[in-house]
């Protein structure tokens, strides 16, 4: 090729080699996973925008969805996923710490800075089992109608939620659980709730106490309470008692809330995982020296990129699912 | 390669010595920025909740921005597009924003019409 060019601008261009984006190939194949990962995840917050605006009257309020703080009793809406936002936004520092690092060839620091970036992603990932832990086992219980629709029980005196417990009746009753021993191919049905809709409705009767919610919100954003009359006549329309949340029943209202729940912050949290494993593989690489021999720390910065995208998808979810 | 950072944030306000000290300067930024979302979040104020800017409440309206501008700094900052070409950043940043507004827009539009069927439409659901 050069024999052929008669100025050296012209080589540049057609010779190869050169980088009109001066990034490296590596470094722009990242670019554009990254780039298609996050219009993969804006079609699922999307699609969550478009749930929410279809039954924007009766969406669950996630101040009073997420209201728990490991190891400590009561309400505290917000704080521990603030916690969480921290830790990765804290990961993502020290990620970028260990790129600078890098770029300076010094090899203690990038190894301490990852292992400090590992560990913020674990607490991470740790939070967000607990988080599902906490979502699936439930809080108060609640009755499902006919028609799907999520009933929840408040005090009259206090205002606060009425746990299933504080007022259903103990009705002696028959009901076997249908094992897969005892069918004919293996069905078997999934553990009872702790009461039934009989000892609910009962129990609701008993105390006068006890008013329904219903899942409308009202003008001034709060679920709509029902007077001692409706909530009795609501009460006839009872078909299940709900406990927790799974992809199915929800006791938090819509079921399509614990969906998206599920489906987005797992995949998220998939990445928060394989964005852990990935920095441990780079980690030990660091550490046996890899990057030293071939002269540039290049795929720490590239890990790096990923880890940064993890915390700004975060950044995103956190805003549709806890703030707005 | 040659690594040279640009060290001004909050377009040449504030002014960074090291790539180091920038980092931690931008960490600080975004840490405010997350606790008046979540002080938001958990005062609700009356005045933010109650007022209607565009069909979306003003505090929802705030919280969006607030996103979008931790978004700018963990991608401007953190993941250095600020010491990219600028052809690379705006390839990175403008596709996306045109493909995520123009379906945001038409999945919005398309559930505020299905919004507008159940509840004006004769079909029953809330039961």
């Amino acid at each position: 090729m050069d024999s052929t060019v008669t100025t050296g601008t012209k080589a540049a261009v057609w010779g190869g080699g050169n980088k009109p984006l001066n990034a490296s190939y590596g470094k722009l194949m990242m670019w554009f996973f990254l780039v298609s990962d996050a219009l993969t995840f804006s079609g699922f917050i999307a699609s969550y925008g478009f749930s929410r605006f279809k039954f924007i009257e009766t969406w669950p309020i996630a101040d009073e969805v997420f209201t728990h703080v490991p190891f400590f009793h009561g309400n505290y809406p917000m704080y521990y996923v603030a916690f969480m936002t921290f830790i990765l936004i804290m990961s993502s520092v020290t990620m970028v710490l260990a790129v600078d690092a890098g770029h300076k060839m010094q090899k203690n620091k990038v190894i301490w800075y990852m292992f400090a970036t590992i560990i913020g992603g674990a607490i991470f990932v740790g939070s967000q089992a607990w988080e599902w832990g906490t979502f699936i086992k439930g809080d108060h219980g609640a009755i499902e109608t006919k028609g799907g629709r999520i009933l929840q029980f408040v005090k009259a005196d206090t205002g606060e939620r009425a746990s299933l417990r504080d007022f259903a009746k103990t009705i002696p009753s028959e009901r076997a659980n249908h094992e897969s021993k005892n069918g004919i191919w293996f069905f078997s049905e999934g553990s009872l709730p702790s009461y039934t809709v009989n000892e609910v409705a009962e129990g609701f009767k008993a105390n006068p106490n006890i008013l329904i919610r219903t899942e409308t919100i009202t003008e001034e954003g709060e679920k709509t309470l029902l007077n001692r009359e409706q909530s009795l006549a609501k009460l006839k329309d009872a078909k299940y008692v709900v406990e927790g949340a799974n992809l199915i029943h929800n006791e938090y209202g819509s079921r399509l809330f614990a969906d998206f729940f599920f489906f987005i912050t797992g995949f998220h949290g998939f990445h928060v995982f394989s964005g852990v494993v990935i920095n441990v593989i780079i980690f030990f690489n660091v550490i046996l020296g890899t990057y030293e021999r071939r002269g540039h720390y290049e795929m720490v910065e590239k890990v790096g990129l990923y880890w940064h995208f993890v915390d700004l998808v975060w950044v995103f979810v956190f805003t549709f699912f806890y703030l707005v | 390669m040659a690594h040279e950072h640009k060290l001004e944030i909050f377009r040449g306000l504030l002014k960074f010595k090291s790539n180091v000290s920038k980092i931690w300067g931008v960490l600080i930024f975004l840490t405010i920025v997350t606790t008046v979302e979540v002080a938001l979040g958990i005062i609700k104020p009356e005045s933010l909740t109650g007022t209607y800017v565009l069909g979306m409440k003003l505090i929802n309206w705030i919280f969006i921005i607030l996103t979008l501008v931790k978004a700018y700094y963990i991608a401007w900052d953190f993941m250095h597009l600020r010491d990219e070409k600028s052809a690379l950043r705006r390839a990175i940043v403008w596709t996306p924003i045109f493909l995520v507004l123009y379906l945001v827009f038409i999945l919005l539009v398309e559930a505020d019409y299905i919004y507008e069927v159940f509840k004006n439409g004769f079909v029953k659901w809330n039961f």
